[in-house]
């Protein structure tokens, strides 16, 4: 009892990195395995840690959009469009700085046109970012002028490749800001104010939360972090592929989400729990490489394994252990505090 | 009864909620022919035990057995194919469907092997016109009022129980006129032979039309007693293992009001459609009671002066300055609060816990920025636990967990935590038991004592005729009247919404309603 609640939240999600590292070791023995060389660490778990920043960057502001109880299908696009643009400006003579503000605003303006979407024309956030999902990619193109934007700027090129105290420059990041919006989102009110949206938005409205500032809000920062995934991923290939950079991301986004234990149906979120999801996503990815797998096996594999995950998580499992715990008519008794939530509530 | 077998049996039922136990032990018989009354303090069991008789939730412990046979439905399905048709406390109709889907879901009328939703809807219009119901039977159910949402919900599980009817509290938002229809459609039901389990916090009713009552509190079953015999007094406290203190009924004492510093005031302030432009100024100190039928425009009403709704003419004060709010946001940072009357929908934000479903409209009024710290959560909580009785195991637990009437009481404090200076309250006492309905009409007089503004909403005229200052009367979508301290009496209150109704012209309401309301006053 005297573990915290955020520790005991992501504990189930904790246990399955754990099997999956120990089943990764087990396939290949040098798994476990650091080095360091020439200021940099290196390893399988690095490159784990390394490999799964654009998703794990992703997920904590999908995290967020996910806690409305919406979706943010236009990621993957955004990071494109961002690439591009950081691409395009530095390659046209702009400094780091500017390039990397003007980058990170492009980003912001996308999620105010999906978060303007849902909540002032109340779209469905599916359909409403399918839009910028679909689009994105156009526009990226339009940028790029579809060529693949090459720069050598060294200082961008960190961003994506370059080390600090050892560690790759972008889970510095992904680590830093999973902590910062922790912190945003929990010492203040704005964690709570984003759950109750989630969970009864006719009811949040009529208690006076600004429901539609705060959805703006959240769909902003969604857009923000695909603006750091989107400068990540052209920086690590040193140039914008907007055909390419991003694709399928939202996907592994709301996996991750989801393998963090974070409902689709909104309220409680963890942030932690989305970026350990994304950690088991790349570990699974990983370890499926180590294998050797034929690579046309690699995604029913990676599918097969999620699908074990969730099972585990599901509700109905725990409804199902406590079914076989006490078995109504039978005169087993009920251990005090022992009996899993089974109406529905399980979280 | 002694010697049949009955036809719906409980022995032994005991169910636990992480640790809490919501039943011990308890034992249960429904006759063939009989209506039941169920009754008890929120929170003392009922609406877990009628879940556990019809599958919704799994009995830890005991034996159900239906027409002498062991039974064990699985789920609210399983139940309804055994013959028992149930209408919960919270409404579990699917909001996005037709009337007539929720009618007739999951037993679509077939022709020629199809579904037909032209026979569905037919059938549909000659089941709620039973209820004197007259609706649009293909449009969406969530664009109807809760009172409407209700008797469909009861249409649906009388339309499909064969033998055995369990109605949770049904009439909580329901008229005079429709009470009475129900009643005599389950005189119908009794006297083929089904049997009925009621449950109501209404004594009057359970007078009206139960022939036995069981009593429930705290988990355990007190007595179950024929109602013949059994005087009022007794069954109060029985039920509350205390004796009520009496109500002093000659109601509020007559207040000046117009003495008093104007809080807010509402000139000509109307929505076409909605409700006729209406005047209205709200002092400090004083309680308005608002009386009318259902859709007579009184939750239309406090839409437009919280802000839920936009007027479309008129002016608004506040402080003698001009305002205008268009959001529920701008009403409350004016100091207005209102407790709406669909908890579920639009006040509980269900997998939030008492603590932040209690803090959430003052949080929201300071703004994120200025989180309350967890000690001030948890101290307000607390206050208004230990204030209005909340019963829960703990302030941590979800709001889902606690019952219909604890919810209630969550809500009303989550506004009593703002110190509003004009609260607005939409049928604060639905759903609330005897004890703590006499608890909420002292605190509505203690806060006007303190200066609050109050607009209060009710059905209930007993109730307005304790704690109002004055009542305005609304028919058809109009303020048609006002009643003034001294000339506030049950009987002048139907007289007025009936005379509001007869004047208006036209067809839904006029005057056979207004004759319905009168007759049942008489009765
Ligand atoms: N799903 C649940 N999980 C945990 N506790 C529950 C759950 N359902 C009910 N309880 C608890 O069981 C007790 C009985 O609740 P129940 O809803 O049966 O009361 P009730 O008699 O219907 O009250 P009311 O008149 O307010 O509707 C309450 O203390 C409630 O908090
Ligand atoms: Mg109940």
């Amino acid at each position: 009892m005297t573990m915290p609640a955020t520790i005991k939240r992501v504990l189930p999600q904790l246990a399955a990195l754990v099997v999956i590292l120990a089943l990764n070791t087990a396939i290949a023995p040098g798994f476990l395995d650091i080095a360091y060389a020439n200021g940099r660490l290196y390893g399988s778990l690095i490159d784990i840690l390394n490999r799964g920043a654009p998703v794990a960057l992703l997920a904590i502001g999908m995290t967020l959009v996910i806690a409305t109880r919406g979706i943010d299908l236009s990621v993957g696009a955004v990071m494109a469009i961002c690439g591009a643009v950081a691409a395009a400006l530095i390659t046209g003579d702009h400094s780091l700085a500017a390039t990397i503000l003007m980058t990170l605003g492009v980003g912001i303006l996308c999620g105010l046109w999906n978060g303007a979407l849902v909540a002032f024309l109340g779209i469905q956030p599916i359909i409403a970012t399918l839009i910028l999902m679909v689009a994105g990619r156009g526009i990226a193109q339009l940028i790029t002028e579809g060529v693949i934007l090459t720069f050598n700027d060294p200082g961008l090129i960190f961003v994506g490749s370059g080390s600090v105290f050892g560690m790759p420059f972008p889970v510095i990041l992904w680590i830093v800001i999973g902590i910062a919006a922790s912190l945003i989102f929990r010492t203040t009110a704005l964690g709570l104010l984003v759950e109750a949206i989630g969970i009864n938005r006719r009811a949040s409205a009529l208690a006076g939360i600004g429901t539609s500032a705060l959805l703006l809000a959240v769909y902003a920062a969604s857009g923000l972090c695909a603006a750091v995934a989107g400068i990540v991923a052209a920086a690590d290939i040193r140039g914008a592929d907007a055909n390419n950079a991003g694709l399928w991301l939202e996907l592994d986004a709301i996996l991750a989400v989801v393998v963090g234990g974070n409902s689709l149906m909104g309220g409680r979120f963890s942030i932690a729990g989305s970026l350990i999801g994304a950690m088991i996503i790349q570990s699974v990815n990983t370890g499926i490489l180590l294998a050797g797998f034929p690579p046309e096996f690699n995604l029913v594999i990676k599918a097969a394994i999620i699908v074990v995950i969730l099972v585990v998580q599901s509700p109905a499992s725990h409804t199902l252990f406590a079914f076989f715990k006490h078995r109504p008519g039978r005169a087993a008794e009920t251990p005090a505090g022992a009996a899993k939530p089974e109406e529905g509530g399980a979280r | 009864m002694i010697g049949r077998e009955p036809l719906l049996r409980a022995d032994g039922v005991t169910k636990e909620f992480f640790g809490v136990t919501a039943l011990s032990n308890v034992d249960f018989e429904l006759a063939a022919g009989e209506i039941h009354a169920l009754v008890g303090e929120n929170g003392a069991g009922k609406s877990t035990l009628i879940k556990i008789l019809t599958g919704a939730y799994r009995r830890d412990r005991g034996r159900i057995a239906l027409e002498g046979e062991s039974i064990d439905p699985a789920d609210v399905m399983d139940a309804q194919k055994l013959g028992i048709g149930t209408v919960y406390q919270e409404v579990n109709l699917l909001p996005n469907l037709t009337v007539a889907e929720n009618l007739f879901l999951g037993r679509e009328p077939k022709r020629f092997g199809l579904t037909s939703p032209r026979e569905a809807n037919r059938r549909s219009r000659e089941i709620l016109s039973q209820y004197g119901l007259d609706i649009d039977v293909t449009a969406v159910l969530a664009t109807y009022s809760v009172a409407v949402r209700q008797i469909v919900a009861i249409a649906r599980a009388v339309d499909l129980s064969g033998k055995v009817l369990i109605l949770d509290e049904p009439t909580a938002s329901l008229d005079a006129a429709e009470v009475s229809r129900l009643f005599s459609i389950l005189e119908d039901l009794k006297a083929r032979g089904l049997g009925i389990v009621f449950i109501t916090h209404f004594f009057d009713q359970v007078y009206r039309i139960a022939d036995r009552v069981t009593i429930l509190r705290n988990g355990q079953k007190v007595a179950t007693r024929p109602i013949a015999g059994l005087e009022r007094i007794e069954l109060v406290s029985m039920m509350l293992g205390r004796e009520l203190q009496e109500q002093e009924a000659h109601g509020a004492e007559p207040v000046d009001y117009s003495k008093k510093p104007v809080v807010a005031s509402f000139e000509g302030v109307g929505k076409r459609g909605r409700i006729a432009p209406f005047d209205l100024t709200m002092h400090a100190g004083e309680v308005v009671g608002v009386a009318g039928l259902l859709g007579s425009g009184r939750t239309e009403t406090a839409e437009l002066m919280f802000g839920i709704a936009q007027p479309d003419e008129g002016r608004i004060a506040v402080d003698g300055r001009p305002a205008s709010f268009s959001s529920p946001r701008e009403a409350i940072h004016h100091g207005f609060g209102f407790c709406p009357e669909d908890r579920k929908l639009d006040g509980i934000v269900d997998d939030l816990s008492v603590r932040e479903n209690v803090i959430l409209a003052l949080q929201a009024r300071r703004g994120w920025a200025k989180p309350l710290s967890r000690k001030e959560q948890e101290e307000i909580a607390d206050r208004y636990i230990a204030a209005l009785d909340i019963r829960t195991s703990d302030r941590e637990k979800p709001i889902k967990f606690l019952s219909g009437g604890n919810q209630q009481k969550v809500i009303l404090a989550r506004w009593l935590a703002t110190d509003p200076r004009l609260l607005i309250l939409d049928e604060p006492t639905r759903g609330i038991d005897v004890g703590a309905h006499a608890e909420i009409i002292r605190l509505i007089g203690e806060l006007r004592e303190r200066g609050m503004s109050l607009l209060v909403i009710s059905s209930e005229l007993e109730e307005l005729v304790a704690y109002a200052t004055r009542v305005r009367v609304l028919a058809d979508r109009r303020h048609t009247g006002e009643l003034e301290a001294g000339a506030i009496t049950p009987d002048t209150i139907m007289r007025a919404i009936a005379a509001g109704e007869d004047e208006t012209p036209g067809d839904r309401g006029g005057k056979g309603r207004a004759a319905e309301i009168l007759a049942e006053g008489a009765a």
